[in-house]
């Protein structure tokens, strides 16, 4: 695969976007446009993403990729391989030992250091899409923090279903000054989001990137009389018993037998590795 | 408290060749505090005209309007709408009100204008409506559905709501039974007692004998045929 | 006493055309003024200028701001202008679809305002909704029914109510009783006349229909071909017309 340029972009592309992402990092929780490129992978399979990971990558770092904290599914393994491939990176499925993280629609459970840096995809960047329509009218509201719509949305879930009802993709205020779509993580996810590793969110389509340095001050919207809550099924895990983590739910027959279970796999097996053992698990799992 | 100087008075219809009708020329009067003072003359004499033009309602085209110290002829509209609140109370002879407002709002109304607490204009407009023998069971309905008569004493009681210190009244007793004009003359009568000046047009003759102190002809304002 | 608005020398062109042009008028708090003139004679292109939603080519807005007095708004920053709209002033459209957010339930549209200048109480963001659907004769069970179920003359209460909700001091009315059926236009200005006399609002109100003028404004203003040939007492204005164009416009007006 030597035809390649290493990770698949020009060198001049990846400056491009490596300029959007250090305007991004400079301005937490700012969309800053760039020139989206045409990936080999349909949009909405993660081209905003793959291209933030080629702009970041270097031939030092390990990879890794979770869909939905799964390391095993078509999308995580296609895109493993496209970097194995263009870049020849080393690529694990281990969240320790990854450098670099892209991720859909989750946070790893472990703790990531500075050392890493988690790249997300992103379907639609815009937290205030939902409500207005207009882009021109978007940017306005964003540069003036023109914010009450957005407590507009959270007030329809309440008044529709009793409560803050957006279980995903839940908007956030990024060090007191953006608010952020991060991406369709469970809400579960969101406390997370204040984490030591570098952040950085890719939409293909949409033609955005934008970021959250470590240590940045990022809170959930919400109420006084409706705080926000990270919610998961009030479960143990059935693999490997833990308690905290966010959880998958599997139908197992049609009889109404279901099992729940970790969506972050990596951390899953670490845990069997080390022992733990959840209600269906078995000594000798993995 | 009421003092015209000069006044004239000319419509322009500048749609109809731009025809000048003069309608009024050279009109003096001074009504002072505690004095009521009938306009006569013919009809089309322009009795009228001259109420509506101390009312602001008509701009005069030369000369001093005066009431209660602003001349009305030159005033802000601003300055004539506080006039109209506060000093000059006009009582005319049709009710023209918002839809769905309960007769007893209505006759209150000018008393919250000037900022006078609900409870006590309510019951204001209540003594007056009472006195003027308009049934409590009407009170709560729009007076838009009323008689004439009705209408015409919710009007009058409206009108004698808030104590102004000027009054214009065209023809206050017309179409009234003898025990509700008897009201409104007493009411004319207790307004000049507490210093209200006041210009009417009374067809009624023995109402204007009883209650006016002195007459006056506007057919002496009337333009020289050109 | 300080006027809330005084509008100096405003005036607008669209390329050679005359949008408005010498336009200068004080408004006193808890005034209402009404402007009149047929279709093209600049009314419309007026309270655009005046409320920001238009550039004005020239003259000055002057607003008597709480908190810094009299300030021309066409110099004003886009942020405090926007702030402005959010709080002292208000804008009601003629068509409610222009002013309302039609996929939002009607208490979201009320609480929208509230939500824009900091409110965080969910119990009392719907509390005041509530209040505010009673106040524009709504029923409080339709709270949660989007803007597309309600009939026009209902969705034009929802946009005054969630217009009113923050108090402001200054509303713009863009023909507000414009394309709804007469009983429903007499109970919507009865309902405004209600609002501006309790709330001691001012307004400027732009309509081609004198009946709504003489329910609703102290002060008339008459525009043709952008320029103001009249400008008076309303009644007087109605009664005892001076311009030529005046005397047409309401010796036009069928007697009913």
């Amino acid at each position: 695969m030597s035809e390649y340029n290493f990770a698949y972009l020009d060198e001049q592309t990846k400056r491009m976007i490596r300029r959007a992402i250090l305007k991004g990092l400079a301005v937490p929780g700012y969309q800053v446009p760039f020139a989206s490129r045409e990936m080999p992978m349909p949009y909405g399979w993660g081209t905003g993403g793959v291209q933030v990971s080629a702009a970041t990558l270097t031939p030092e770092d390990t990879f890794k990729v979770i869909d939905q904290g799964a390391d095993d599914t078509t999308n995580a393994v296609s895109i493993r391989k496209f970097f194995e491939n263009t870049a020849g990176v080393a690529v694990t499925e281990e969240t320790e030992k990854a450098t670099v993280i892209q991720t859909r629609h989750r946070i790893p459970e472990a703790e990531l250091t500075e050392d890493q840096i988690l790249v997300y995809q992103v379907p639609i960047p815009e937290p205030l899409r939902f409500l207005e329509p207009r882009e021109t009218e978007t940017r306005k509201m964003h540069s003036l923090e023109e914010y009450g719509l957005m407590h507009v949305k959270l007030y329809e879930d309440i008044s529709q279903h009793g409560d803050i009802a957006t279980s995903y993709a839940y908007p956030v205020m990024v060090q007191d000054r953006y608010v952020m779509d991060p991406s369709p993580i469970p809400k579960f996810d969101n406390p997370k989001l204040e984490m030591s590793a570098i952040q950085l969110f890719g939409a293909g389509r949409e033609q955005r990137i934008y970021a959250v340095p470590p240590h940045t001050k990022v809170v959930s919207l919400d109420f006084e009389d409706y705080p926000f809550e990270a919610t998961k099924a009030d479960h143990a895990c059935d693999l490997c018993g833990a308690e905290n983590s966010y959880l998958d739910e599997v139908i197992l027959d049609d009889a109404g037998n279901r099992m729940f279970v970790c969506s972050d796999t990596d951390y899953c097996r670490s845990r069997r590795a080390a022992g733990h053992v959840g209600r269906l698990g078995t000594e000798d799992a993995a | 408290m009421i003092e015209l100087e000069n006044v004239s008075k000319s419509f322009t219809l500048h749609n109809q060749g731009s025809a000048v009708i003069p309608v009024m020329e050279r009109a003096n009067l001074k009504v002072n505090p505690g004095e009521c003072v009938a306009l006569t003359g013919a009809s089309g004499a322009g009795k009228s005209t001259l109420m509506r033009v101390i009312y602001g309602n008509y701009l005069a085209a030369s000369g001093r309007v005066m009431v209660g110290g602003l001349d009305v002829a030159r005033a802000e509209p601003r300055e004539i709408l506080a006039l109209r609140r506060e000093t000059l109370g006009y009582v005319s002879q049709f009710l023209r009100v918002v839809p769905r407002v309960p007769t007893l709002e209505v006759v209150a109304e000018p008393l919250l204008a000037v900022g006078v607490d609900k409870a006590k204009a309510l019951d204001k407009a209540a003594g007056l409506l009472a006195r003027l023998n308009i049934p409590e069971r009407l009170w709560a309905l729009s007076p838009t559905t009323f008689s004439g008569g009705e209408q015409q004493r919710v009007n009058i009681a409206r009108g004698f709501a808030h104590e102004y210190p000027a009054m214009l009244l065209d023809e206050p007793t017309a179409s009234l039974d003898v025990t509700n004009r008897e009201t409104v003359l007493s009411l004319i009568e207790e307004a000049k007692a507490r210093d209200t000046a006041i210009v009417g047009i009374f067809h009624d003759v023995e109402a204007r004998q009883r209650v006016c102190d002195r007459e006056v002809n506007v057919s002496q304002f009337t333009p020289e045929a050109a | 006493m300080t006027p809330l608005l005084q509008v100096k020398g405003i005036e607008k062109h669209y390329g050679a055309r005359i949008g408005c042009k010498d336009v200068s008028f004080d408004l006193y708090p808890g005034e209402v003024m009404g402007i009149v003139g047929e279709s093209g004679s600049g009314k419309s292109t007026l309270l655009n200028c005046l409320a920001g939603h238009l550039d004005s080519d020239a003259g000055q807005v002057i607003f008597d701001t709480r908190a810094d007095g009299p300030v021309d708004t066409l110099q004003m920053s886009e942020p405090e202008r926007r702030m402005l709209g959010r709080t002292d002033w208000a804008f009601v459209h003629q068509h409610a679809r222009d002013g309302l957010r039609m996929s939002v339930s009607a208490g979201g549209n009320i609480g929208e305002r509230l939500m824009a200048v900091g409110d965080r109480h969910y119990g009392d963001i719907r509390d005041k909704a509530i209040d505010w659907l009673g106040r524009v004769e709504i029923a409080e069970s339709r709270v949660d029914d989007r803007p597309t179920a309600f009939s026009g003359g209902m969705q034009q209460r929802l946009q005054i109510a969630r217009n009113l909700v923050t108090g402001p001091r200054l509303v713009f009315m863009d023909e507000p009783t414009g394309g709804l059926d007469v009983s429903v236009q007499a109970r919507l200005l009865d309902l405004l006349r209600g609002l501006v006399r309790e709330m001691g609002l001012s307004a400027i109100i732009v309509t081609h229909d004198l009946a709504v003028v003489r329910l609703l404004a102290d002060r008339l203003m008459v525009m043709k071909d952008g320029h103001v040939v009249e400008a008076g007492l309303t009644d007087q204005v109605l009664d005892d017309p001076q311009h030529a164009y005046t005397q047409l416009l309401v010796s036009s007006v069928l007697q009913v």
